[in-house]
């Protein structure tokens, strides 16, 4: 079966408390020289049949629809091979 | 006679009952409506209620606003049937797109339960009409996904239109955008607030005031007059 990655993150302009949370603790725990953190969502989907164009397409739907909210944030979609 | 009134209870609301006892409170009959039921049993307005719907997977309402009610509820608020969502139910209608912005994280990441001072900024809305504009009401509100969040271009039009229904007054509790606290739609007939109404509706309990009982007097003026 093939695997389609989609990705979300909130849009640059959208303030991510929590990516801060991470960047903050850095410091902290040794880790130096991370200047900014920004924290997003992965979801992996396992395709039944074959992932042609009309697939992806499908699988952009649901992604613009329902994965993301695209009020507040991006999506990409990629084949994982 | 008295109008009937919607309470939608998806999986993981939590006061949907808080919220008939407000709309029986203010003289109105509640009518639970179940998520995986389309008929609204032909109920006047509807309510969303607060929680955590589906347990707030994925984002706060966004599988709630696949479900079968919310598809009779999307098509009815359109067609002009005044729909009020509470907290969730508030994340619920921005999901939707009924209403503008999305909700995010509350800026401090904390979850906020507390009792919170609100302007109300337009009293001609379906839920607002037995307030007067300005005036100053004290509410419990309490969620981790309040930060209201739109583009700037949206913000300044729900000013322009007078479309900031309440706004967070002593202090802004989760960093939403101009203060905001709820909104309407251009119509007037779907409200979205975070602070809950219906926990403040009896002298007894909760905020010890009833400063939230006039969005169930406004819906139970506005039906009957119409009616």
């Amino acid at each position: 079966m093939a695997r389609v990655v989609v990705d979300v993150m909130l849009k640059p302009e959208i303030l991510d408390p929590q990516g801060q949370a991470v960047q903050r603790a850095l410091p902290r725990l040794g880790f130096e020289g991370i200047a900014d953190v920004r924290q997003g969502k992965r979801f992996e989907l396992e395709v039944e049949g074959p992932v042609d164009d009309a697939a992806l397409a499908r699988i952009h739907e649901m992604a613009e629809t329902f994965l993301a909210n695209t009020v507040i944030e991006d999506f990409t979609v990629r084949v994982d091979s | 006679m008295t109008a009937r009134v919607g309470v939608v209870t998806f999986p993981g609301t939590l006061d949907d009952r808080d919220t008939q006892r407000a709309v029986r409170i203010a003289g109105l009959e509640a009518v639970p409506l179940w998520h995986r039921d389309k008929d609204l049993k032909q109920v006047d307005a509807v309510v969303l209620p607060g929680g955590f719907s589906y347990g707030d997977y994925l984002r706060a309402g966004a599988i709630s606003r696949f479900s079968p009610v919310m598809e009779t509820v999307i098509e009815q608020a359109k067609a002009g049937m005044p729909v009020l969502g509470i907290c969730n139910g508030f994340q619920v209608l921005t999901e939707t797109h009924l209403l503008p912005g999305a909700m995010l994280r509350n800026n401090h990441l904390h979850f906020i339960c507390r009792d919170q001072k609100l302007r109300v900024e337009n009293a001609a809305t379906a839920w607002t009409a037995d307030y007067e504009a300005g005036q100053e009401i004290s509410i419990p509100l309490k969620n981790i996904d309040g930060r209201y969040v739109a583009d700037e271009r949206t913000l300044d039009e729900l000013e322009a239109e007078g479309r900031v229904a309440f706004r967070y007054l002593d202090g802004n509790p989760n960093g939403s955008l101009r203060d905001i606290a709820g909104i309407t739609n251009a119509a007037g007939n779907v409200v979205g607030l975070m602070p809950h109404p219906e926990h403040a509706v009896e002298p007894l309990v909760g905020t010890g005031r009833t400063d939230g009982l006039g969005f169930f007097t406004s819906i139970l003026k506005k039906l009957v007059s119409a009616s």
